[in-house]
């Protein structure tokens, strides 16, 4: 009964929306905004709808309704209710209906705001969010049903919405097949919402670059609505890169965060689009250039946003991120071609318009390092591109298959990223309109003396390889340039206004969020790259089979294996074999650590799940690859030293701090006085810097 | 970076034509790559073009190292894929040997055994435990299960003696009978 | 694809339960040697995972065949050609540049240089209206007197300016 209550309220939610999008056309075609707030209405009314369809899923979920097929794909009896909650997103039919409760939250968000002054865009964001939203319902309500149910009809069970013949009963199996492992650990419950949420967001500031072209209204207005979109949307798809990275580190066993998988890449694409359209956004509204620009930035986000979504849910690519093969490709390729097609008619007839005000001063202008930065995101985006399409092309074309991996990647993008390290380093010093090589130099001579210093001291002590070394010096070129530029914004203002430094500081930063936020998301970008660079380059291994009392020596480390115990959890369905081992580093006693490998039974799998140490300097890092039942052999152990690995983790935190420093909402009524005149309908537009 | 298009014109016409080539270009390749992989493996009624199996030594046909397919027209041949890691393989592998040695003289039925991303050393191992005694061979670079489009093993394909595919049996067989019957179809 | 899947998973199981006796004789390559190769390969088995960390059976016998050979003496390379060989170009992490692979290195650096060259025709087009008065630009900042100032100055103009 609760799987029709659900169904039928997915298909109810699917015509809604329909509605929306159809009345929202017509009511801005008849000039009637009678219908057009009609639609705004049942656009409002998805949200609703879809959080009791969902409800009604969760609650099957949770109660162990294994009739239901996708109930009994994802969760078994044995499994914890928060897992089992959770599984709402660890298949594919849930996951889409997951995706499309979001699409609903955010669709319904802005439909809530004021809209006074964009009164024209409103139908228009409303046909575009409705569209998407009609999409994603729809491959739920044909394809991916989440509600499907076994049935027992003449003696074969059959998944089925709907009683397939007279005679079929209801099949409900004992037990379901549980949950992937991977996906239970904590970093996977959290990842896929997060980047889902960056996904879902970018639809908001599509929607209203696309009224924008629709309507003709060619101003900035649109990157001013959605600029706080853009920066939520970035900050979620960042956090769901960087939760990805720690679950593949904890998880995967492969001693790494990033395998360059070809679902990895799918997911980054968009985050460089839309790294880049955050900086190239600022030129529009400081300068008035690069409206077109920004207009394919947004585009092409959202495009990568659902290509890459559609890539890996189709089963066009293979991966450990993928979902298997699945009803939807053919169906998502129509949307893909809709997407693409329609947005890119729309850039061409509006380009005229768009006219923007292309001057520039200087090639050290802050614009002209920001059109740079955007050259080298784009630089990183095609080899990126190019990686995960050319396997397709090559089997098309000789019906070889191909892998593209890592050394592809990492040489090809290694350059660019230190591009980027550079341009974090001296954008921030030049000035908007005109620099000089001599303003810039100015501005720099102290910090890159002091990054030479610190490169010069890691060169003799601790590193001569020279990608390492120009890798540090320009990290430390970051911090110090950042770090200075914090320094002198606090000293001028203590100055000018007599205030002390601290006070000054936090003034400063309070006074432009976006600004300084943008600053600390800068110094977390090196922080990073000390942890990439840590791993990429001094990252050290080995594996050995040992028996009990003997040592694997790897560094300034020796690993001591003790002991081993296997042992059944009945209540969780796992079998946990655990390895002890001592460390020491240089003969010094540091403690244990308990490698193991938990065998699922519901699902059948491993996880291998290492035994770590972590410190500033490096992280000790050791799975257990292989043991003997009969303990003559004992064990084998894959160890890695994976130095500096730590401030990955760091700075991913500086950054989540920093973004959302620059994107929380500013309710200060004291910044208002240096706005132009704004109507009091437009709170949140106008406190969206 | 297309803003260098002077933005007061529209988009010149070679600009757009690159473009949409691009466009229609990358959905192609897409669409031709998704619907390659929606097909399944090589269906019923389709001709199988000739491809050629190495044999490992001892498994040799008629003192040959190599069998094509062509050789074999006007009989029917059972392709089976496996490996030596693939475990629902063994439960098939004692029944394909059975059924191989009932045909055996008969000189209607070859059986083929392609080995499937697989060692040599492990492969023999496997080949020796079970006892088998028909053609086996490794599918060089995966040539021939692409060919098949096989989506794992144990899969069997039957080609009647016109080259024409006439059955395809995903998974392993549960019986000697099942092999037997579906061989019956197509002998005299 | 479920039945390959089902595979996946009994051989994970198999890796996990069976017992893979590696003795460390003197003459044996080390597992450090059979990984130094198997980092670089690829077992179609599991795709885009290295053959050094994949923990299906198929992967862990493609290890054992790499001792295997290493015992005989084969080098790194006759050892990659002898999977290339046997199992396709795909057990690469790169595909080989021959042919039509060349495309792979070959495109992205082209299209970086035409962006960066587009780029370049770019600034020069925006600076072109503004020759004339370039005269007095930098004239004006040389002259500037006090850079602390002049800083203050910006800064105040870039908060201020935000809209």
């Amino acid at each position: 009964m609760l799987a029709e209550f659900g169904y039928g309220v997915l298909l109810v939610s699917f015509v809604v929306t329909v509605y929306s999008g159809i009345a929202a056309f017509y009511g801005v075609r008849s000039k009637s905004s009678a219908l057009v707030e009609s639609a705004r209405r049942a656009q409002l009314l998805t949200f609703p709808l879809i959080t009791i369809s969902s409800i009604t899923l969760i609650y099957l979920l949770v109660n162990n309704h294994f009739e239901v097929s996708f109930v009994y794909e994802v969760t078994s009896r044995s499994m914890p209710t928060y897992l089992k909650v959770t599984a709402w997103w660890g298949g594919q039919a849930g996951s889409l209906v997951f995706w499309s409760w979001l699409l609903a939250v955010f669709t319904s968000a802005v439909t809530l705001r004021k809209w006074d002054r964009d009164a024209e865009f409103l139908p228009w964001v409303i046909v575009i969010s409705s569209i998407t939203l009609t999409f994603f319902l729809g491959m739920i309500v044909v394809f991916e049903n989440p509600f499907t149910r076994f049935w027992l009809s003449n003696g074969e069970v059959v998944p089925s919405m709907f009683r397939p013949s007279a005679n079929a009963t209801i099949f409900t199996p004992n037990d379901g097949q549980g949950l992937n492992p991977l996906l239970r650990h904590p970093g996977m419950i959290i990842h896929p919402p997060m980047l889902y949420l960056g996904f879902v967001a970018y639809v908001i500031p599509y929607a209203f670059a696309m009224a924008a072209l629709i309507t003709g209204r060619t101003d900035d207005r649109w990157t001013r609505i959605t600029r706080r979109w853009s920066l939520w949307a970035w900050l979620f798809l960042s956090l769901g890169l960087v939760l990805g990275g720690r679950w593949a580190y904890d998880v995967l066993g492969w001693g790494g965060y990033w395998g360059w998988d070809p679902v990895e890449i799918a997911a980054f694409m968009p985050w460089l689009t839309g790294t880049a359209l955050l900086h190239s956004v600022m030129i529009q509204e400081k300068r008035g250039m690069l409206k077109h620009w920004n207009m394919i930035l947004v585009i092409l986000t959202y495009s990568l946003v659902i290509f890459g979504t559609f890539l890996t849910r189709s089963g066009v690519l293979s991966s450990v991120h993928s979902f298997a093969n699945s009803p939807i490709g053919p169906f998502f390729m129509g949307f893909v071609t809709l997407t693409l097609v329609s947005s890119v008619a729309l850039l061409i007839w509006r380009w005229p318009e768009l006219k923007g005000e292309t001057e520039m001063k200087s090639m050290l202008s802050r614009e002209a390092l920001f059109l740079l930065n955007n050259l080298l995101f784009m630089s990183i985006l095609v080899v990126c591109f190019w990686g995960v399409i050319y396997p397709l092309i090559s089997e098309l074309a000789t019906g070889q298959k191909v892998t593209v991996g890592p050394p592809y990647y990492e040489r090809a993008t290694g350059p660019l990223f230190a591009g980027l390290l550079f341009l974090m380093a001296i954008a921030p010093l030049s000035a908007w309109g005109h620099s000089t090589v001599q303003t810039l130099g100015r501005a720099i001579w102290k910090s890159a003396l002091a990054a030479l210093v610190v490169t010069g001291v890691l060169f003799a002590t601790y590193t001569q390889n020279i990608y390492a070394v120009v890798g540090f010096f320009l990290v430390a070129l970051v911090l110090f340039a950042t770090a200075h530029e914090f320094w002198r914004g606090a000293r001028a203002r203590q100055k000018a206004q007599g205030e002390n430094i601290f006070a000054a500081l936090g003034r400063l930063m309070g006074r432009n969020r976006r600004r300084y936020g943008g600053y600390i998301i800068h110094i977390s970008m090196a922080l990073m790259a000390i942890g990439i660079l840590g791993i990429e380059i001094f990252q050290t291994e080995t594996q050995g089979t040992v028996a009990s009392g003997e040592k694997i020596a790897i560094g300034d480390y020796v690993v001591e294996y003790r002991e081993l115990a296997s042992w059944d959890s009945p209540g969780e369905g796992v079998n946990y074999t655990r390895a002890v081992v001592d460390i020491y580093e240089n003969g010094i006693y540091l403690g244990q650590l308990y490698p193991r490998i938990d065998f699922y039974y519901d699902s059948q799998q491993n996880m291998t799940i290492p035994g770590q140490r972590s410190t500033f300097r490096d992280d000790l890092y050791i799975l257990l690859v292989d043991w003997q039942p009969v303990s003559s052999i004992g064990a084998t152990f894959k160890i890695y030293v994976n130095p500096l690995v730590n401030w990955m983790w760091i700075g991913s935190i500086t950054f989540l701090f920093g973004l959302i420093y620059a994107a929380w909402p500013d309710r200060d009524p004291a910044d208002a006085p240096a706005r132009r005149k704004v109507t009091a309908g437009n709170r949140q537009t106008s406190a969206a810097d | 970076m297309t803003e260098t298009t002077t933005p007061k014109r529209g988009v010149s016409l070679w600009v757009q034509i690159v473009i949409w080539a691009f466009i229609v270009g990358l959905l192609a390749l897409v669409g031709v790559t998704l619907s390659k992989r929606q097909q399944g493996t090589v269906q019923p009624g389709d001709e199988i073009p000739d491809f050629t199996l190495p044999l490992f030594s001892g498994y040799e046909y008629e003192g040959r190292s190599e069998v094509s397919l062509s050789e074999f027209r006007g009989k029917v041949v059972v392709l089976n894929f496996w490996a030596s890691w693939c475990k629902p393989c063994e439960q098939e592998a004692a029944e394909l040997e059975e059924a191989w040695r009932t045909y055996k003289d008969s000189g209607q039925v070859v059986f083929l055994g392609a080995d499937y991303v697989d060692t040599e050393p492990e492969a023999r191992a496997y080949l020796r435990k079970f006892d088998i005694t028909f053609y086996n061979g490794p599918d060089m670079g995966t040539r021939i299960s692409q060919l098949f489009r096989i989506r794992g093993v144990p899969e069997t394909y039957f080609i009647d003696p016109d080259g024409v595919l006439y059955y395809v049996k995903v998974g392993p067989f549960l019986s000697v009978d099942e092999i037997k019957s579906v061989i019956e179809q197509k002998l005299p | 694809m479920k039945k390959l899947s089902n595979i996946l998973i009994l051989a994970l199981v198999l890796t996990g339960l069976l017992i893979s006796p590696v003795f460390a004789q003197d003459d044996m390559p080390t597992d450090d040697e059979v990984n130094a190769i198997a980092k670089q390969l690829y077992c179609p088995v599991c795709e885009n995972t290295p053959l050094d960390v994949c923990p299906t059976e198929a992967c862990r016998q493609w290890r054992e065949l790499i001792r295997l050979q290493l015992s005989e003496g084969k080098t790194e390379e006759e050892i990659k050609q002898y999977f290339v060989d046997n199992y396709g170009a795909r057990v690469l992490s790169e595909p080989p540049r021959t042919g039509l692979n060349w495309l792979i290195y070959i495109l992205p650096p082209v299209f970086i240089l035409a962006g960066a060259f587009i780029l370049f025709r770019s600034f020069q087009a925006w600076t072109k209206p503004r020759a004339v008065e370039a005269d007095s630009g930098p004239g004006e900042e040389a002259g500037s007197t006090s850079q602390k100032d002049e800083y203050i100055a910006r800064l105040e103009d870039e908060l201020k300016n935000r809209k």
